[in-house]
């Protein structure tokens, strides 16, 4: 009972908290100390962010940016996981691939958007190519780590039980480093997610959310800069509790693994 | 990524017993794929498949490399980046970890503090870029600041999860030892939360590392590697821009072997919490 108290009082005091902050941003932005232009009120942004969904712009916005980030990411994963799995389960892939890997991983993907630039132009390739870097390595490390960290026991009952290699690795390694896989495609898209924002603004194109953002900066839209940060917060928020939330419960809480992937 | 880490840090040592051939065999293997991969860029530079203005060789990234490095352009501008990196995280450490350290022994703290910081931190870190140029003005000051501000947020989390982490029995038996708050969080609190603390550094780091290039290139500070690698393009200077994306890889592997990796055994071999 006090548990579900508690409980209750936090909500309450969580809303109580949002409300407050709410109505301590609307005086001072009404309270006229800061310009109007850099500190819009609430109803303000509201109705930017209204306007500009009603008449599709945003939406549109957010298509772009969705669909260079799938893509990019797509990218990411398609090269990620095999090549993870190759380099766990071949030691002369591994140490091709690990120098090469390790002394890229550090360069944050930011750097390379100027150089992109200049060899694919301005606009979806080079937006899609920093995203695919920025999401890489997260999925790669994990598929590493997790096909290796798969119990070697469970791969010798496996193959004393007769298993042919075909169905070690589906029915023994893959689901053995799913958790670990599940774990780096979340990363990834949270990288993925940070690169395609920043390469929006970098490498400003036509379109995009990122893109928006820069954009209103130059004609002072505050509001709609404010506007365009909560769709991307929205955006994120939603991939990341419900599509990557969905797929652990789906996989990894069901087959009684959460506690492996947390470590 | 930890475990990734850590497993890169086992199979990296070949060994202290170290015979000399083993442990040239070792450097060899970890020198072939570059080779590889050096060679094929020379070949594909030479062949002339791309311009040569946008596919420079390597020997002309090396020599821009020693010609920035010897006329000191190419180190002011990366001690001008560390200093930025390196005020921007003092500041993020010193919100997060008393953001985070109160969020965990007070409820009432936690109520507060926990539905803003999980409203601000799913956004990705450079959408309020352009924000805090319009709030702070372009140059250093909104560069430290948003690179503070968006490296806070792991530390916050993990200094947060390092507190309510803390073995309900270890504050039992200190109070009934009649610790004092002050003891019993100097003493009891920090030490338990130190592992969790310092992976929140780690994190955060990585982050403020990751969004200050980018910062450099969008705030028009007055140097910087981020400021460089810009501007370079604007001159079509490719050997430039190479050479400072490789000195940014050169941080970033310094901050990877001796920040990074230092803080992990420090506390792994200290305390003994491998699994923190």
């Amino acid at each position: 009972m006090s548990e579900n108290g508690q409980q209750t009082r936090s909500i309450v005091r969580g809303a109580v908290t949002i409300a407050a902050a709410a109505a301590v941003y609307e005086a001072l932005a009404r309270s006229g100390i800061f310009a109007a232009a850099l500190l819009p009120n609430i109803p303000t942004i509201m109705r930017a962010l209204w306007v500009t969904i009603a008449s599709g712009t945003m939406i549109e916005h957010a298509i772009y940016t969705l669909y260079r980030v799938m893509f990019g990411f797509g990218l990411a994963v398609a090269v990620g996981i095999p090549l993870g799995i190759l380099m766990a389960r071949f030691r002369r892939v591994e140490n091709f691939f690990l120098p090469l890997v390790s002394a890229m991983m550090p360069i944050p993907s930011f750097a390379l958007v100027p150089l992109f630039m200049l060899w694919f132009g301005i606009g979806n390739l080079t937006t899609i190519l920093i995203v695919f870097y920025a999401a890489t390595f997260p999925m790669l490390f994990n598929t590493w780590s997790g096909v290796r960290s798969v119990n070697p026991l469970w791969l010798r009952a496996a193959g004393a039980m007769g298993a042919d290699e075909h169905s070690l690795f589906w029915k023994v390694i893959i689901p053995g480093a799913s958790p670990f896989i599940i774990t780096g495609m979340r990363q990834s898209f949270l990288r993925a997610w940070i690169a395609v924002v920043g390469a929006e603004m970098i490498a400003a194109s036509d379109w995009g959310l990122g893109w928006v953002i820069f954009d209103a900066k130059e004609f002072l839209n505050t509001d709609l800069m404010l506007a365009a940060l909560i769709v991307i917060g929205g955006i994120g928020f939603a991939f990341e509790r419900l599509v990557f939330g969905s797929i652990e419960r789906a996989t990894i809480q069901r087959w009684g693994m959460s506690r492996v992937a947390k470590g | 990524m930890q475990d990734a880490v850590t497993t890169i840090a086992v199979t990296g040592e070949s060994g202290p017993a170290g015979r000399g051939s083993e442990r040239w065999r070792g450097v060899a293997r970890n020198i072939f794929p570059f080779v590889v991969v050096g060679t094929i860029w020379e070949i594909v530079a030479l062949a002339g498949v791309f311009p040569h203005r946008l596919f420079p060789t390597i020997e002309e990234v090396a020599a821009t490399f020693f010609r920035l490095t010897a006329n000191g352009i190419l180190p002011h501008h990366a001690i001008q980046t560390v200093i930025r990196l390196l005020s921007g995280f003092a500041l993020a450490t010193v919100i997060g970890v008393t953001v985070g350290v109160l969020m965990g022994r007070s409820r009432r703290a936690e109520d507060i503090f926990l539905p803003i910081v999980s409203i601000m931190a799913p956004i990705p870190g450079l959408a309020y870029a352009p924000l805090f140029l319009l709030w702070f003005g372009l140059g250093n000051i909104s560069a430290v600041l948003l690179v503070g501000f968006v490296a806070s947020f792991p530390i916050i989390f993990n200094s947060w999860t390092g507190v309510k982490a803390v073995k309900e029995i270890w504050v039992r038996s200190a109070q009934s030892m009649g610790a004092d708050d002050r003891r019993m969080f100097r003493h009891v609190i920090l030490p338990g939360a130190l592992p969790y603390i310092l992976t929140g550094l780690r994190l955060g780091l990585a982050q403020a590392w990751r969004i200050l290039v980018a910062v450099e290139m969008l705030a028009a500070v007055p140097w910087g590697l981020g400021w460089m690698i810009f501007g370079a393009r604007e001159f079509l200077n490719t050997d430039v821009m190479m050479a400072g994306i490789a000195v940014i890889a050169i941080i970033g592997l310094a901050l990877e072997k001796f920040v990074f990796q230092k803080i992990e055994d420090y506390t792994v071999v200290r305390w003994g919490m491998i699994t923190a």
